[in-house]
């Protein structure tokens, strides 16, 4: 039996609103932003799933690319909290609100 | 029963579970211990899709590198424990579920609209040369070489980044 592609779509759906529902209501800045990785990898897995269902190699490489730029955006990420909480001594994004006006 | 949808159950659960503990636990280091499980599952999830090459580097650069760095921060920051999830905010409880109920509505409504199966004529067996490390390399080597140079520019450019944002205070 092959397990219909509705599924693997479906459970990819719902990681994604998961990772919604952190950004959304985490207020730690390392938090928000491994719900962002979260989104990110329910992304390649409904690329993945389309790819091997199509017999098709470019959604695999779509993936590979996906992952050198979250590699990329986590180590500047991680930085620039690293640099804030050099300048205010938290990483709670509702304290860190100098460029509110 | 066959073994795939076992698996396939099987994973499926432990990503859903791992996602939603990640989310819900006060503890940072509690929460990113639950999103290598979730990531590791994934990999098991690529395996059953028969995409190898994808699995192995998602165990090794996800749950291996960007992880390793996220608990490397967290642990350097040591950032307090925030209240229990969601305690004393029902204006943004009630955000929150309007925000994602949408959006996940959306989401599986169009996917049911779509009928993807439909279309869907290879067999997930029969792709078993698309996943493979050979298949790969040909594709990224030929059709994709510009991308692969510029995914090489943007983690220099990055390594680089992160050097002059962590190194100095700025005032």
């Amino acid at each position: 039996m092959q397990i219909p592609i509705e599924y693997y779509l479906v459970l990819s759906a719902f990681m994604f609103s998961v990772g919604i529902v952190g950004v959304l209501t985490r207020r730690n800045a390392i938090i928000v932003f491994m719900s962002v990785e979260l989104m990110l990898n329910s992304a390649n897995l409904a690329l993945v799933t389309f790819s091997s269902y199509l017999g098709d190699t470019t959604g695999q490489l779509f993936v590979f690319f996906v992952m050198a730029v979250a590699a990329a955006e986590a180590a500047v990420g991680l930085a620039i909290i690293i640099a804030i909480f050099r300048n205010k001594l938290t990483v709670n994004i509702d304290e860190i609100n100098i460029l509110k006006w | 029963m066959t073994l795939e949808v076992i698996l396939f159950i099987l994973f499926g659960l432990i990503c859903i579970i791992s996602a939603v503990l990640m989310v819900t636990r006060p503890n940072p280091i509690i929460s990113a211990l639950f999103l290598v499980l979730n990531f590791c599952s994934l990999a098991g999830l690529y395996l059953i899709l028969n995409a190898q090459f994808i699995a192995v580097a998602q165990v090794i650069v996800y749950a291996g590198a960007i992880m390793v760095f996220f608990l490397f921060v967290i642990m350097l920051l040591n950032p307090e424990k925030e209240k229990r999830f969601l305690e004393h905010k029902p204006k943004l409880k009630i955000f929150t579920i309007v925000v994602v109920a949408l959006v996940l509505i959306q989401l599986i409504y169009m996917i049911f609209l779509a009928h993807p199966n439909d279309s869907m004529t290879n067999k997930v067996s029969e792709s078993v040369n698309a996943g493979t490390i050979e298949s790969i390399g040909r594709e990224m080597f030929t059709n994709y070489v510009l991308p692969f140079e510029a995914a090489g520019y943007l983690l220099l450019a990055a390594t680089i980044g992160a050097l002059v944002l962590a190194k100095k205070k700025f005032e």
